[in-house]
């Protein structure tokens, strides 16, 4: 049995819950048990934005994400709320343009990436999501995985579809890093 | 089987009552279910059906009223303080035993409260949420495959029972996306007969009404409602037991209780704990016979709610005081984590319930 939580969290508009749903829909096409949960309080109106994903196996409990396995934190008050949350031997995976402090946990793995800066040097400003998504895929061994095209074309609406080629781009940064 | 979808379970009620068959919508918007406007105003124009953002909560529900005295299917759906506010409609629908589905995606109050999710509408809800004597079938989804399911179930219990049909949710099961599949089992809506769809000079005027001012006739129609009630009680009783065979500890929730309750359970059985659950599909009518069943061999009961203790009424009804029956609680939109049903289930183990 295999279960993976992750907890994705950041400002609001750095695509915190495309991720999320980026990531549920690889599970799906991969026909894996998949849970989504936004926040969507007050605090998405302009402050922190999270979103719980749970990817398993079996069926899926509780679809809301305390202890992630995996902490995807996009801003500095996200680590700073969420890093205790983390279950040891998990991952934290952060961008480090806008985190300047070091985590510190020492029994979690910890993968810095600058996406803001990867982001907006590669011309894609608004893609820093995907780049540590790219890495995070990467790391879990996934980057390859035929979910992945898939999971993307499902997310980005057929309108968008010019979008794709920069996203597999953004991704491939990420990984690559 | 049809591919899943990944939805939301707003959207999921809002598809599923498309394919049910409903072709009329009205609401006032309300986080967190605005999503189910959301969704039908985007979709009812492009299939010839109504939707319309009303100028309040009180004057949709009373647009559900007419559509009803119609014959077609009809819906409307709103949050808790919405929900207050089409009160009276509701009152005024079973008067009438008239067939709607309503949605209440609960948030915590009382008054205006939150947005984040709650259970605290129970009584509300399974008591009939208006004045006078009725209940409506209140249908509590614990999976956005069971939204819209029971969404569908809802349209079908209305029309056969002429009555309305409530979906109690809350703000978790509005917002989460999980894969559905939307390959309903969908029976088309019974004929009418009473329906105001125009005489065509056939037949004398139908008159749909909830005033009637004679005494022995008003209490006539509260009889055979009841004897109705009745019949939704011995037929429509919905429940999922989970782990129940060899349980000593019971646990008794609903919606998103009942999710995080299933993690719980699974750690306590791990820890030789014998403890199950009992859910409750439809809160009205209760499943009282399961539970009264689980007092052969269960010693404590845990009702898991999002309030101060609501369903718990029901559980030790239901029981009839055999067992002690605890709470384990989270309100104002707080939900109780695993670990804190966990600590729950090992105090009732340790204690008998005494605690």
């Amino acid at each position: 049995m295999s279960t993976k939580q992750f907890l994705f969290s950041g400002f609001g508009g750095q695509g915190i819950l495309f991720a999320g749903k980026f990531l549920a829909y690889k599970g799906l096409t991969e026909e894996k048990q998949v849970s989504w949960l936004p926040s969507y309080g007050p605090e998405m109106r302009g402050g922190t934005a999270s979103c719980s994903v749970i990817v398993s196996d079996d069926p899926v409990g509780s679809p809301i994400v305390s202890n992630p396995d995996i902490l995807v934190a996009m801003n500095l008050p996200s680590l700073d709320r969420y890093e205790d949350s983390v279950v040891p031997g998990g991952m934290i995976f952060m961008d480090s343009t806008l985190i300047e402090r070091e985590v510190r946990r020492k029994d979690v793995k910890v993968f810095a990436v600058p996406a803001t800066a990867l982001a907006s040097e590669n011309g894609f400003p608004t893609l820093a999501n995907m780049i540590l998504m790219g890495k995070i895929l990467n790391e879990l061994g996934e980057f390859g995985a035929e979910g992945v095209d898939a999971a993307l074309r499902k997310v980005i609406s057929a309108k968008h579809a010019d979008m794709l080629e920069v996203n597999f781009k953004a991704m491939k940064i990420g990984a690559d890093h | 089987m049809a591919d899943k979808v990944l939805m939301k379970g707003n959207e999921a009620i809002a598809e599923a009552a498309i394919l049910a068959g409903c072709r009329h919508y009205f609401g006032y918007p309300i986080t967190p279910q605005t999503e189910v406007a959301a969704y039908m105003a985007k979709r009812m124009p492009k299939i010839g059906g109504t939707f319309l953002q009303a100028e309040s909560e009180i004057a949709a529900i009373n647009m559900v009223y007419g559509v009803a005295s119609a014959g077609y299917r009809v819906m409307t759906s709103s949050s808790s303080p919405g929900i207050s506010l089409k009160g009276e409609g509701l009152s005024y629908l079973a008067g009438a035993d008239l067939p709607a589905l309503v949605v209440n995606v609960q948030r915590g109050g009382p008054g205006l409260g939150g947005i984040q999710p709650s259970q605290s509408d129970y009584f509300q809800a399974t008591r009939g949420g208006g004045h006078g004597d009725y209940h409506m079938i209140v249908l509590a989804p614990a999976s956005v495959q069971e939204m819209a399911e029971l969404t569908v179930k809802g349209f079908e219990l209305a029309d056969k029972y002429r009555m309305t049909s409530m979906i109690l949710a809350d703000g978790t099961m509005g917002q989460m996306m999980e894969p559905v599949a939307l390959d309903l089992d969908i029976k088309p809506a019974p004929e009418k007969p009473w329906a105001t769809r125009g005489t065509g000079m056939k037949r004398p005027h139908n008159i749909i009404n909830s005033l009637s001012l004679v005494p022995e006739e008003l209490e006539q129609l509260n009889l055979e409602r009841y004897e109705r009630y009745h019949i939704v009680e011995e037929n429509e009783t919905r429940f999922e037991e989970y782990m129940m065979d060899d349980a000593e500890i019971c646990i008794a929730a609903f919606g998103i209780a009942a999710r995080v309750s299933k993690n719980a359970i699974n750690a306590a059985r791990k820890e030789g704990i014998k403890v199950g659950m009992i859910r409750p599909i439809t809160l009205w009518p209760f499943p009282k016979a399961p539970f009264l069943k689980a007092t052969e061999h269960v010693k404590t009961f845990i009702s898991v709610e999002l309030s101060m203790g609501q369903m718990i009424e029901d559980v030790r009804l239901a029981t009839e005081c055999r067992a002690p029956v605890l709470l384990c609680n989270r309100v104002g939109g707080m939900i109780p984590s695993p670990d804190q049903v966990l600590d729950s289930i090992r105090k009732a183990s340790k204690n008998g319930g005494n605690d």
